[in-house]
């Protein structure tokens, strides 16, 4: 019913916006990758493999990548363990106030990133709210300082952070389960664990692959949460190249790790997507 | 559903339940700590830490209102934000519209690309598109930021848009080229009213995810600050509830977003429930 005018007219400006201001930076990106930079800080456009072979010989960049993969992959076990259970809830046992319960998972997804992750640094800190509240019920008498500026505040920031992406997914898969399998499960005397075991989890995994992706791609990125509370030890894959681009001067390298990152990331939506497909019963 | 919370039911299962509720109740405290503890200590005469707070008072919210700092990156966030949400509902409305109805070679690519800054961490998105302001000479500025946050933030009104496509009856536009109206005449008429919810939800997401970007503004920045930017500038510094006031702010201001999209949905939903009932009366007439 529609024209081919009118196909044109839809398709054309995002596809060419689309194309000038996403297509064409990666593949700039890619192209950065394989230059070079001189000792006088100029960036010299002569193709060759240098940024990747120094990324494959030192063990700064190996380390560091694991490590975030390490915490990200944290981040994610945590943020399931913390909203599996929760979206659980909502969709099965909340009831009447199912829609309440529903925009508090969501309201701690409109403030800011920023100002969480800085609550979390007030509250850490070695004057901060959590260490004298210990020091005045009499539990501790010096603070803690390895709360803040430690892999283990970059950990639990970005868990609070990315528990409610975690959720949102979840509970769309388990809203989706026919409520009469359950019943069925139920009438053919299964208990309520093995009903959950054989029937509602199955069905809610791919709600569990989106919700992981999420948190994990999202966390591996990040460069935010550990400049403000990670210290030394917290250092994450994008610190590194943040300060390429920054006051160590070399964008070609700090292009070869942005680039080997965004090819993690695509991988890893790759893999998810055919996993959310395989476990999908519709 | 009644069934798994019913003691009657299974005698394993209530205390499961109980154990539940205490888990989820201890999920939502966590959620919820840091933000009652930000807007508490924006009271605090005493600085960010130190248990318990004292002196309450309202200084630090004066201090704010005169801060010409903050205000003028509030003012350039502002603008940001309403450039980007026209951006993105320009181009974003349309590449719905493209995936919904066209059929085209790389449709698929299309797709994904759109749709990739939505889960990509910010740091690419920023970094390409630094590379290419800086190939093509684009001094770096407000207007950058707002190319960066308009591209993309396109996903968000993609999908919102696309999923409102995917329930609307097709019919009412069929009718109204029949009809003899044209394609733009259908399209402002019919097409647009009909995706109001989505189109709006769309806006007021983009405009509040852009007043909070961070991440693809920090390598876009010219020489005047978002107001995030403006924070993350203070934090690095040193802290005071300065920074408490303003996040409170913001967070009170999201609030009010969220509850005004909430009842607009409602009111939809509650109008959508009406039409369902009136045919099924229909039907038993």
């Amino acid at each position: 019913m529609f024209s081919r005018t009118y196909k044109l007219i839809v398709t054309l400006p995002p596809l060419v916006w689309v194309t000038a201001f996403l297509l064409v930076p990666y593949f700039l990106m890619f192209c950065y990758s394989f230059w070079s930079v001189t000792p006088s800080q100029t960036i010299l456009h002569s193709w060759n493999l240098d940024n990747y072979k120094e990324l494959v010989v030192k063990t700064t960049y190996w380390q560091t990548l694991l490590r975030s993969m390490w915490i990200a992959a944290r981040v994610t076990i945590f943020s399931l363990m913390l909203g599996y259970p929760l979206a659980y809830f909502l969709s099965f046992y909340a009831g009447p106030r199912k829609d309440l319960l529903y925009q508090l998972v969501i309201i701690p997804l409109w403030v800011s990133y920023l100002v969480r992750a800085y609550a979390w640094k007030t509250i850490l800190g070695s004057e901060g709210v959590l260490n004298t509240l210990l020091q005045y019920v009499h539990l501790t008498r010096h603070p803690l300082d390895f709360l803040l500026y430690s892999p283990f505040a970059v950990v639990l920031t970005l868990t609070h952070i990315y528990t409610p992406f975690a959720v949102l997914p979840i509970y769309a898969a388990l809203e989706h389960i026919p409520r009469n399998l359950v019943e069925a499960s139920h009438d053919l005397g299964a208990t309520p664990t093995q009903t959950f075991w054989k029937v509602i989890f199955p069905l809610s995994i791919p709600g569990v692959v989106a919700g992981a992706t999420f948190a994990f791609v999202l966390s591996l990125g990040d460069f935010l949460a550990p400049l403000l509370l990670g210290g030394p030890s917290g250092i994450m894959i994008s610190n590194i190249v943040v300060s390429l681009f920054g006051a160590a001067y070399n964008w070609p390298l700090g292009a070869a790790i942005s680039l080997g990152m965004l090819i993690i990331v695509v991988s890893l939506l790759f893999v998810s997507e055919r996993l959310e497909k395989k476990w999908s019963f519709s | 559903m009644e069934f798994l919370v019913s003691p009657s039911s299974s005698s394993g299962i209530v205390p499961s339940s109980r154990w539940l509720l205490f888990y989820v109740a201890a999920v939502f405290s966590f959620l919820y700590l840091p933000i009652a503890v930000l807007i508490v200590y924006s009271f605090n005469g005493e600085g960010v830490g130190g248990f318990p707070p004292r002196h309450l008072t309202l200084d630090w919210y004066r201090l704010l209102f005169t801060d010409g700092a903050i205000w003028d990156s509030f003012l350039n966030s502002l603008q940001v934000a309403f450039a980007a949400m026209a951006i993105s509902l320009i181009f974003g409305i349309p590449a719905a519209l493209a995936l919904d109805r066209a059929k085209f070679p790389g449709k698929a690519l299309f797709r994904r690309l759109v749709l990739l800054p939505l889960i990509l961490p910010g740091i690419i998105t920023g970094l390409s598109l630094l590379m290419l302001f800086n190939m093509t000479g684009v001094r770096l500025s407000l207007m950058t930021i707002v190319l960066g946050h308009g591209t993309a933030l396109i996903s968000v009104a993609t999908t919102e848009v696309f999923a409102g496509l995917q329930k609307l009856d097709r019919a009412q536009e069929e009718a109204s080229l029949d009809l003899g109206a044209n394609y733009w005449q259908t399209f402002w008429r019919i097409t647009v009213p009909n995706l109001k919810l989505p189109i709006i939800g769309a806006a007021l997401l983009i405009f509040t995810l852009s007043m909070d970007e961070i991440a693809v503004s920090f390598f876009l920045i010219g020489r005047d600050n978002t107001l995030p930017l403006e924070i993350w500038g203070r934090l690095r510094r040193g802290i005071t509830p300065e920074i408490n006031a303003v996040s409170t702010i913001i967070f009170v201001f999201s609030l009010a977003t969220i509850v005004l999209w909430y009842r607009l949905n409602a009111r939809a939903e509650g109008m959508a429930e009406i039409a369902a009932e009136m045919m099924n009366d229909d039907k038993s007439v």
